[in-house]
């Protein structure tokens, strides 16, 4: 009973992790109609930023946290300005091979930087465990699942209350429309790109605390499970995307604590599989039908 | 004008109540509806909707915007799969059919936004209209061997008569989606024509149409039946061309026929007539 | 007429199709030179297979996304299923047919087989789902099949197939697999070309054009899609077990997601549909960083800004332009069109 709990807190807080690079993808692609794969890769050049001003430079972790937030912001739009907005008119597909592109750019500028072998993540949060009956929670378990919370409580007042939250929405309704009404689609682009990075980078500081090490590949997996994440519950979704992340933190670690470790992503994927013949929009997702 | 027929023959009963030109008479009828309806989520869009279609008659499917004619269509076609209902195409029920197969069934059609391959060729477009009466096997296919060339060829002339149905087959090399509006409305009939239908549904054939461009499809709606001896039943909204070529027309009014009869008994039908002042009404 | 004959013949030996096929075979001839003649570096030796792997890769995944205009990222799967089923069928009868020139190309279509069965399972999905829903689902097929593999006894697991061992030696070297390497390009191209001119081909455009017309226009396309899977899929997986053959030791891991993009990625560089660009791409972007191998940090950096500055530029309008007017074709249009005045002029 006790592994039960002990899995179902793990699952928890991997899911947390996916959740939050999860909305950054489905933010993205709710409003601008693109696969961002270089998402993954602002987690890996976040926990490195984090690296750089806790570890080498010596600054207290509140401030490289907000340094991390505003470099990764800053890198998000950049990245949109430089190598997306161009393509605001070309097919789909030019845009997810700009977007590979870019992956490419940030892991192989990582690997210039810092070279190919792993470096340690600094311990930015130290808080002692608790324990409940014979479940013990982790200090770090504990932070990222009442942060994620917070920031998903946050992040719903904000896209549903505030004018700019409201003109992401009316953005990813329809774009035409939104314009004619004297939204701008470039800053609002601009603005979901931000918040997404500055997500990535908080989950990029959960994922660091909790498996220790950094490489220029640190985000290319998470990168991926989140984004099956954010499909699995519906992509454009941002409910979608949190039901997603955390679902699929806990399947997979539920597959690795009773089925096989090695098999988890098998099963991971093989459940997206599932779920998408049942629910092809994913679970929380619109259904788009075609007019004819 | 090429025209055997009189110009608005007299419709006859067939087999009860309902009505076919007096020639097609004692021919089982191409298209054979029986209460057709559909549900959206509770929401009815159409229904009981009954027509039977003589073997080479021009039918006409009219009513407001949004009264569920291109839903029709689509049940037609099962594009949509009807709630409830039955169609019979020359005699054969289309339950439980894909699109493809009611297609081979007879029941071509084009769309009411034009729904071209744009990528491929003029005659690539209506090639795969002979798709499905080319005789060439995929491993004809794959090595270009094998009688490969006989059935290109084939489908080659075949294809080039159709466009040159339509005075279009110097644009055969171009690609569909250059092709000037009105060419690409021809060409998506000629492409309908080509997969050798009993009867062709027309989707607002002459929506963004001149006067002088009206004229030349209502000349090759006719010509369509009478060369082919098929059936055609076309959608639209312009009246005069209704009115001068269909011979049994169809009045839909939110999802349920209104009216069934000639252009004369249509125009002077008062429920006709108020469904189309009420929606002026509103407007 | 037989001058008609005559002009027929002559068209169809210049046309584009014929124009690739000289063109796989001048570039062939040229290495197999290189290679007999012990001219080839030992880098071009190596890469020799892996090149010619990589273009039938291309070509196969350009019929899925091409052709029938489906995103899939899940090559590098039907890759490794052909190329551990391939090279296991070749390890186990490597006694009882010891002629490469029997075994191999039955290996080949063994493991093709294997592939293309993977490729109609993964098919099924892409019936219901579409554009990025069924990228998703073709990138989990590949990563599924990999752990599956890496967790498989008889491929060795996660230290992989080892090709080397004594009393199942299928090892080859590249002076004698790129025979073989050649055939398999040639019939892929082949293939493929003679698909996209035949009614089946112009079914699958059909159906990347517009799904919905093409049905109502009687093409199957449940039919249509799990073919093209298959048949992705069959070559896929040959062109695995001639990979197979030239590693002393193949790792599962290797054919996950980031495999199957580089694939892609070759596929839209190289054009849409186009099989000449999916050859031109596939050597480019294979050979290109080998022989940048003395930029080693920056080969990959180059490459990905390479990447980027390509996609931007191929989707600016100016520079659309700029290329029409210099492209080949156009100049021969403009040679033609002189041609014509003079005619007229003459008249």
């Amino acid at each position: 009973m006790s592994l039960f709990f002990q899995t179902l807190i793990s699952g928890l807080n991997l899911g947390s992790i996916y959740a939050l690079i999860a909305l950054g993808y489905t933010m993205v692609y709710g409003i601008a109609k693109m696969l961002n794969f270089a998402h993954g890769d602002v987690i890996m050049i976040g926990a490195y930023s984090v690296i750089v001003t806790v570890s080498s430079l010596g600054l207290p972790p509140v401030i490289a946290i907000l340094i991390g937030i505003a470099f990764c912001a800053l890198l998000g739009v950049s990245i949109e300005f430089l190598a997306y907005k161009p393509l605001r008119k070309a097919s789909s597909l030019a845009v997810l091979i700009t977007a590979i592109g870019v992956s490419y750019f940030l892991q192989n500028i990582a690997q210039l930087i810092f070279g190919t072998q792993q470096l340690a993540f600094p311990k930015i949060i130290n808080l002692d465990a608790i324990k409940i009956g014979s479940v013990q929670i982790d200090g770090i378990t504990l932070v990222t699942l009442c942060v994620t919370a917070v920031i998903m409580v946050l992040l719903t007042l904000f896209i549903n209350f505030t004018k700019i939250g409201k003109a992401m929405r009316a953005v990813s309704e329809d774009k035409e429309a939104a314009e004619l009404m004297g939204i701008s689609t470039n800053r609002t682009i601009s603005v979901t790109f931000a918040i997404g990075s500055a997500l990535a980078m908080i989950a990029s500081l959960f994922y660091g605390a909790t498996y220790t090490y950094i490489k220029p590949t640190t985000g290319s997996m998470p990168g991926i499970k989140a984004f099956t994440a954010a499909v699995f519950g519906g992509i454009g979704s941002i409910p979608g995307a949190m039901l997603g992340g955390i679902m699929l933190g806990i399947i997979e670690q539920y597959s690795k604590a009773y089925i096989s470790t090695t098999m988890s992503d098998a099963i991971v994927f093989g459940v997206l599989i599932l779920v998408l013949l049942v629910k092809p929009t994913g679970l929380l997702g619109k259904k788009i039908s075609e007019k004819v | 004008m090429s025209n055997n027929y009189e110009h608005k023959p007299k419709l006859v009963p067939y087999p009860s109540n309902a009505f076919v030109p007096e020639r097609d008479l004692g021919k089982r009828p191409v298209l054979e509806v029986n209460h057709l309806g559909i549900d959206f989520g509770g929401l009815t869009a159409v229904d009981d909707f009954s027509i039977i279609v003589g073997r080479t008659e021009i039918a006409g499917l009219i009513g407001p915007n949004g009264a569920g004619k291109t839903t029709v269509f689509n049940l037609l076609t099962n594009v949509y799969h009807p709630t409830r209902g039955s169609i019979l195409v020359d005699g054969m029920s289309t339950a439980g059919k894909s699109t493809h197969q009611v297609n081979h069934m007879g029941i071509a059609r084009t769309f009411q936004n034009i729904r071209l391959f744009s990528n491929l060729s003029v005659l690539d477009n209506v090639k795969v209209g002979l798709h499905n009466s080319m005789k060439e096997n995929f491993f004809a296919a794959v090595t270009h061997g094998f009688g490969y060339g006989k059935a290109e060829k084939k489908a080659d002339k075949e294809a080039l008569e159709f466009l040159d149905f339509f005075h279009m087959a110097d644009m055969a090399d171009a690609p569909a989606g250059s092709l000037p509006y009105g060419a690409q409305r021809r060409l998506e009939i000629a492409r309908a024509l080509a997969t050798s239908p009993k009867i062709i549904l027309l989707d607002e054939p002459a929506a963004g149409m001149n006067p002088s461009e009206t004229a030349e499809l209502m000349e090759n709606i006719r010509r369509i039946r009478d060369n082919f001896g098929i059936a055609v039943m076309l959608i639209e909204h312009d009246m005069k061309l209704v009115m001068n070529i269909c011979e049994g027309i169809c009045v839909l009014d939110h999802g349920k026929v209104i009216a069934k009869g000639t252009p004369d008994e249509i125009k002077s039908n008062p429920k006709v007539v108020e469904a189309y002042l009420g929606k002026a009404k509103e407007a | 007429m037989a001058k008609k004959n005559f002009n027929n013949a002559l068209k169809k030996a210049f046309s584009k199709d014929a124009l690739t096929i000289y063109l796989v075979v001048a570039i062939y001839a040229v290495i197999s030179i290189m290679l007999y003649g012990d001219l080839a570096s030992r880098q071009l030796t190596n890469m020799l297979i892996s090149v010619s792997c990589y273009i039938v890769l291309a070509v196969s995944l350009n019929l899925v996304v091409g052709l029938l205009g489906e995103l899939s990222l899940g090559h590098a799967g039907f890759m490794s299923v052909g190329l551990f089923s391939g090279c296991l069928f070749s390890m186990w009868t490597v006694d009882l047919i010891p002629m490469l020139y029997i075994r191999l190309p039955l290996a080949m279509i063994f493991g093709g087989l294997f592939a293309a069965i993977v490729g109609f399972v993964v098919g099924l999905p892409a019936l219901r789902l579409k554009g990025d829903y069924l990228a998703i689902v073709t990138l989990a097929c590949g990563e599924i099949i990999k752990n599956i593999i890496t967790n498989l006894e008889i491929t060795g697991g996660a230290l992989g197939l080892t090709t080397t061992n004594s009393g199942s030696y299928i090892y080859s070297k590249p002076k004698v697999l790129l025979p073989y390497a050649i055939v398999l390009v040639l019939i892929t191209v082949v293939v493929m070309m003679n698909i996209k001119k035949s009614r089946h081909g112009r079914a699958i455009m059909a159906i990347r054009d517009n799904r919905i017309a093409a049905e109502a226009t009687g093409v199957n396309v449940t039919y249509y899609k799990l073919i093209v899977f298959v048949l992705a899929a069959f070559f896929a997986g040959a062109a695995g077990v001639l990979y197979g053959h030239s590693f002393a030791n193949i790792k599962p891991a290797v054919f996950n997601y980031n495999m199957s993009i580089e694939i892609l990625v070759i596929v839209v560089l190289g054009g849409m549909g186009s099989i000449n660009g999916s050859i031109i791409a596939a050597i480019a972007l294979k050979a290109l960083p080998e022989m940048l191998r003395g930029l080693d940090k920056y080969r990959m950096l180059i490459y990905s800004i390479v990447l980027i500055v390509v996609m931007l530029l191929n989707s600016n309008q100016k520079f659309i332009e700029f290329k029409s007017k210099f492209s080949f074709k156009s100049l021969l249009k403009m040679k033609k069109k002189s041609k014509k005045e003079e005619i007229s002029n003459e008249q």
